[in-house]
């Protein structure tokens, strides 16, 4: 049900410090959603895919939750060109589609997949373990970063919990319909779903203080900055800057 | 609930990051590190539950629940929907680094805001609770539509059409929300009182 298909491998990008990653990808991914010209746009686009290329993780997979992930992006290739005034127009039938419609389409298309996928090569190559000790090392709140690995940690055993509730109501011969029916079931089922969590929630926090649980989730990872780490570094901040250059200089 | 990476301009994006940031402030300052474990497990539970899907027709919905979010968990909705976003974009891809903010307030905002308006008839008669725990739902998702379709048209004047298409889509959820919102909290009234009541406990500064 859950999983986490990019965290493991042995790559170049797996082997670098997270802490770098995390910066670089969080510089990378403002500094593109910042740019609008299709010259930057394609450039970005183009070194995400090379980063991802990099990660050499199931190209099948990614390309999959790509897919899942442009449906939002498919409603503005339906009204934009309707909508979006500006450059050449096309009469069809009824309608006229315009160029800067399917442009500006085009461009989102382009900047949303360079970031995705950007978060992909650099932060989805690390298990959310891993991220919160990151992020804790780069001075997130405390708390935040303790939120953070409580719910990861027991995201797997709710969703083990919510397959016993279903595999209970099917054996029960329950069909989901759109009725109301249906709609007080899965209320029922997130009730249960919820008093489930909060009854272990209780019992966790009761274990947490038998063992003299004083707030910090200790991190025994030792982040080492190699000279990959600097290099990679370095490689995404000049892409970041080539990416910024062309936006302001070659703007089209 | 969310919108993708990419579509939303500089500004938005920023403003969104730092309401977010403040509502997550908030929320943290509030969350006393007796509460974490119960918040983490419940923002868990939530992560699940949002990915049920309900059949509405030939096709399905994905539940979002920040109606009842904001019930449970209060100011605390920042920070626990900030961290099912965060894993929602680490998991699926739902949503990158720069959204973010903005997703977080689309959806911890109208949160708040219900738990403000609703959480203190929910403890009430059975028909009020019933009719405000309805109403949370429902008015939970408008509120979250609404503040997409103005980050939509704030960011591009020309989305005006999209940010319609996107409140009008979200109709026949704010109804599913309404319902399973309803039902749900009349559920927990029923089986365990004690969880809806612990909500109170927030105002109390537990």
């Amino acid at each position: 049900m859950i999983e986490e298909p990019f965290a493991t491998g042995n790559s170049a990008v797996h082997n670098i410090d997270p802490r770098f990653r995390v910066i670089a990808a969080v510089v990378y991914s403002f500094a593109v959603a910042l740019c609008y010209g299709f010259v930057p746009l394609i450039t970005a686009f183009a070194v995400s895919a090379v980063s991802l290329l990099m990660c050499r993780v199931s190209l099948k997979k990614v390309l999959k939750q790509l897919a899942l992930v442009n449906g939002f992006i498919l409603l503005f290739w339906i009204v934009l060109p309707l909508t979006y005034p500006g450059g050449a127009t096309y009469p069809l039938g009824p309608v006229t589609i315009h160029q800067a419609g399917i442009a500006f389409a085009a461009k989102i298309t382009l900047k949303s997949n360079a970031i995705l996928m950007a978060l992909i090569a650099f932060i989805a190559t690390m298990t959310l373990a891993t991220l919160g000790h990151t992020l804790g090392r780069l001075k997130v709140p405390e708390k935040l970063v303790f939120l953070l690995m409580i719910t990861y940690r027991y995201v797997f055993v709710i969703a083990q919990e919510y397959q016993k509730i279903i595999k209970s109501i099917k054996i029960r011969g329950f069909r989901p319909k759109t009725t109301l029916h249906t709609y007080k079931t899965f209320a029922y089922v997130v009730g249960m779903l919820l008093i489930r969590a909060s009854e272990r929630a209780d019992r966790v926090y009761n274990a947490m203080r038998c063992r003299g649980f004083k707030g910090t989730y200790y991190s025994l990872t030792d982040f080492q900055a190699d000279a990959g780490s600097w290099i990679f570094l370095i490689i995404v901040f000049g892409a970041t800057t080539a990416v910024v250059a062309l936006e302001i200089f070659l703007r089209f | 609930m969310h919108i993708s990476e990419g579509i939303l301009s500089g500004p938005v994006l920023l403003s969104g990051a730092a309401l977010a940031a403040a509502g997550t402030a908030i929320g943290l300052k509030k969350l006393d590190y007796d509460r974490i474990a119960r918040t983490g497990i419940l923002s868990a539970a939530f992560f699940v539950a949002s990915l049920i899907h309900v059949p509405v027709g030939p096709t399905s919905v994905h539940l979002i629940l920040n109606g009842i979010v904001g019930i449970l968990l209060g100011w605390c909705a920042f920070p626990a929907i900030l961290i099912a976003l965060l894993l929602q974009g680490l998991f699926f891809q739902f949503g990158g680094i720069t959204t973010l903010g903005v997703n977080t307030l689309i959806m911890a905002l109208p949160a708040v805001i219900c738990y403000y308006l609703f959480a203190p008839f929910i403890s009430g008669k059975k028909t009020v609770a019933v009719a405000a725990a309805f109403a949370c739902g429902f008015l939970c998702v408008l509120f979250s539509a609404l503040i997409m379709a103005a980050a939509l048209i704030f960011s591009e004047e020309n989305f005006l059409e999209i940010s319609a298409i996107v409140i009008v889509s979200h109709l026949p959820i704010m109804m599913i929300e309404g319902v399973i919102t309803a039902f749900c909290i009349l559920f927990l009234k029923k089986v365990q009182p004690a969880l809806l009541s612990q909500s109170g406990q927030y105002k109390n500064g537990y």
